[in-house]
């Protein structure tokens, strides 16, 4: 088993601080990289009422409601995870990680299957987009991507907690590694990038 | 300062050497891709950096030779776009933004507080492949066909219209960014949590506040300047239309996404030269620096207020009158934080002892230099004035003053002040000096006819123009030549002094700043024991009083070693 003190630390409490401070400062880094995207959503719904509304309706508030249950629980293990591990409850840890590890993919599944459906539906802007209306692609356009990118982020979470479950797992990281504090913070900004996606794209037109 | 008993290593017994040289604790080829120890991290930035300035320098060689003639002749009309592009994205992103905090400021940063390492050592590692990767990708775009939008990626031609690789070029910018944030996370943790005892924020040298709010700015705008590029990628690569007017798209938000980044860039790029130059002022009129406290809230005020002035880009784009007029007063505003910079400087070489070494004569080249950009800035920043010159050379050589005859200088000045405790060798001062102000004159020359120029309608991106302004651009193309020459020559002297310059002792400046107590090159763990402060910095003239000009001034150097 590693040590759990890195260079160029003297203290874990130390450098246990450092990772969560570092992590939060990223975290705000992330927060604009989303703000931005959603900034430019909000001016095309300005823009574009009626057709974001209408374009609104057309998303699967059903596999929307249901992927934010899982993500919104997901984060609630990953907590109790991080948790865990910093009160070196191993087998706790474990099986907190491994429920986000499967709450995370499942996420990624049921957004497989809606945005095939959405695929099928012919909500992909282009020619032969479901809406008459042009400006409705826009919204769609800012569906796709804003959920893509997330869907991203997701996937980068779940790399991360199922490296940290395997070292913990195979005793290679000690449970007090800050680590797991750290990326509990990042799935939490995923979580939370999800919060308000929901209700800007499964709510908005449904009002 | 010289109580450097038995080094006892401080931690991780492990270590190879703990005590030599940063260069020579570890030899072989891994031992430098696979460091993590923040010096070599910066010399292996400072490696890649010279490739991309020759790259951006080579293509700006390739557009002032073709301007000098009114007809085109070397380049086609296509081909220029493509060199102007090449320049300005290799020196925006692959040399100017990275190029004072990722070189001297990731070898400095640890030293100047008192720190071993930097907070996240595997981090700044990963943040240079990144950079490494980034440029590869855009070498890639450029070498395959180059891209032809300007470095500003307008809408709707970079999505729609070009037929250029827009989209690697834009990926590789994004990557690129995520590795200034990476440095940017790693600066901010260290300054907050890696500080010696006793270095109290106040007590911090100017240099580490100035890359302090760079890496605010760092953090906070880059990634809306990724989420504006990703909505060009995705457009471009998937058709998903955000910014085309035929679908009811707005290209002007494009425009406020992309400078809500790219204003703030600026101030990426000047912020740390301000700290750079605040070090070499003091140190060559041996004299703290006027106003310490306000030079912070200066740094600080700048780097907020950069966030709001974006706006004045887009004067002549058919913004609201009344958002021009509130980023019109902005921009005067931020223009007084600038000044008092200015002012303190000057008033710190007031009954300074003052000797000009060559870091010092680009340091006074540098305040001359930004003055005259930072003037026409607000020259730039009144409406009327903007919509007459918006998009002339009157611009170009606005922001070349700012990013080149301030940041590159001072970028100049510092790589000339802490070569000695970079590599422990000293340089010929002649050739230095020589440097340093060719460097003033042939940037002046290159870039002061441009105002003129400009003023007389001359407008930037073209290849081809009226034969009366040929005498101008003559003249730019002829200072160019001296400033090429400037900018080779400290490769020259300064890879000489590798192998027969003199030993630098420790503190060959006799500069008060931590960094300065440990040796020249220093220890793979920077301090042979950890060192403590109890002073601010900039002690220059500890009895008070500051003895005759003609004598040199005692000092004191900031804290001490335990």
């Amino acid at each position: 088993m590693s040590e759990a003190l890195r260079e160029p630390w003297d203290s874990l409490r130390r450098q246990r601080e450092a990772a969560s401070f570092g992590m939060w400062i990223y975290v705000s880094s992330e927060a604009l990289l989303f703000a931005g995207l959603i900034l430019a959503f909000a001016a095309n719904r300005f823009l574009h009422p009626e057709a974001f509304a209408a374009a609104g309706r057309e998303t699967n508030v059903i596999y929307g409601t249901v992927n934010t249950l899982v993500l919104l629980t997901s984060s609630l293990t990953m907590a109790v995870g991080a948790e865990a591990a910093r009160a070196r409850l191993r087998t706790l840890a474990l099986r907190a990680l491994g429920a986000t590890l499967v709450l995370g993919l499942a996420f990624l599944v049921i957004k497989g299957f809606e945005w095939r459906e959405d695929i099928l539906q012919h909500l992909v802007p282009g020619p032969g987009f479901k809406l008459d209306n042009p400006e409705t692609q826009i919204f769609f356009a800012l569906y796709w991507i804003m959920t893509a990118l997330h869907g991203l982020h997701l996937t980068g979470g779940l790399g991360a907690v199922g490296w940290l479950s395997w070292q913990a797992w195979h005793d290679e990281r000690p449970l007090r590694s800050p680590a797991f504090e750290a990326v509990a913070l990042y799935w939490h900004l995923v979580d939370i990038v999800w919060v308000f996606l929901y209700p800007l794209l499964y709510l908005g037109g449904r009002t | 300062m010289s109580e450097i008993a038995t080094p006892h290593a401080p931690t991780a017994p492990a270590r190879p050497h703990a005590g030599d040289s940063y260069l020579t604790a570890e030899q072989g080829i891994a031992s430098w891709f696979l460091t993590t120890d923040h010096k070599r991290i910066a010399l292996l930035y400072m490696a890649a950096l010279t490739v991309f300035f020759f790259i951006g320098g080579a293509a700006a060689v390739a557009i002032r030779i073709e301007l000098v003639t009114p007809a085109a002749d070397l380049l086609s009309a296509d081909g220029y776009n493509r060199m102007f592009t090449l320049h300005g994205l290799v020196m925006v992103w692959f040399f100017l933004v990275p190029s004072i905090p990722n070189t001297l400021g990731n070898f400095l940063l640890p030293l100047m507080i008192g720190a071993r390492d930097l907070a996240f050592p595997r981090l700044n590692l990963f943040s240079w492949y990144l950079f490494i990767g980034a440029g590869a990708l855009l070498l890639f775009a450029l070498v395959a066909g180059g891209v032809d939008t300007g470095w500003t990626f307008y809408t709707p031609y970079s999505t729609t219209y070009s037929n250029s690789y827009v989209l690697t070029a834009a990926l590789a910018v994004v990557l690129v960014g995520f590795s200034s944030i990476a440095t940017g996370v790693n600066f901010i943790a260290t300054i907050h949590l890696l500080r010696a005892p006793g270095m109290t924020w106040f007590r911090l040298p100017l240099l580490v506040w100035a890359i302090y709010g760079t890496s605010l700015v760092i953090v906070l705008a880059t990634p809306v300047l990724a989420a504006v590029l990703l909505l060009v990628v995705a457009e471009r690569a998937f058709g998903l239309p955000v910014f085309d007017p035929a679908r009811g798209g707005d290209p002007l938000l494009f425009q406020h996404l992309f400078w809500f980044y790219s204003h703030p860039a600026v101030y990426i790029m000047i912020l740390p030269s301000f700290g750079v130059v605040s070090e070499l002022i003091t140190c060559f009129s041996r004299r703290q620096v006027f106003g310490y406290s306000f030079m912070v809230y200066a740094i600080m005020w700048i780097a907020v207020i950069g966030f709001l002035v974006w706006g004045h880009h887009m004067f002549v784009s058919g913004q609201s009158l009344y958002v021009s007029l509130a980023f019109s007063f902005l921009s005067f505003v931020i223009a007084v934080p600038s000044a008092i910079k200015v002012f303190n400087w000057t008033f710190t070489l007031y009954r300074g002892q003052i000797t000009f070494e060559a870091p010092m004569l680009y340091a006074l080249g540098f305040i001359g230099l930004f003055t005259i950009g930072g003037l026409t800035g607000l020259v730039l920043a009144s409406i009327p004035i903007d919509v007459h010159v918006t998009d002339t050379y009157y611009v170009v050589a606005h922001f070349h003053f700012i990013m080149v005859g301030g940041a590159v200088t001072a970028f100049y000045g510092g790589l000339t002040f802490w070569w000695p405790k970079v590599t422990g060798r000293l340089y010929p001062q002649f050739w230095s000096r020589f440097g340093a102000i060719l460097m003033f004159f042939g940037f002046a020359f290159t870039f002061f006819p441009m105002f003129i120029m400009g003023f007389l309608g001359m407008p930037r991106r073209y290849q081809v123009y009226p034969p009366e302004f040929q005498v101008w651009h003559i003249l730019s193309s002829a200072g160019a030549v001296i400033l090429a020459g400037a900018y080779l020559l400290p490769i020259g002297y300064l890879a000489w002094s590798l192998f027969w310059g003199k030993r630098a002792g420790d503190n060959p400046w006799e500069a008060t700043g931590l960094e300065w107590q440990t040796s020249s090159p220093p220890p793979r763990d920077n301090f042979r024991s950890p060192p403590v402060v109890d002073t601010g910095p900039y002690d220059y003239h500890p009895d008070g009083e500051g003895p005759h000009h003609t004598e040199r001034a005692p000092h004191r150097m900031q804290g001490r070693q335990t």
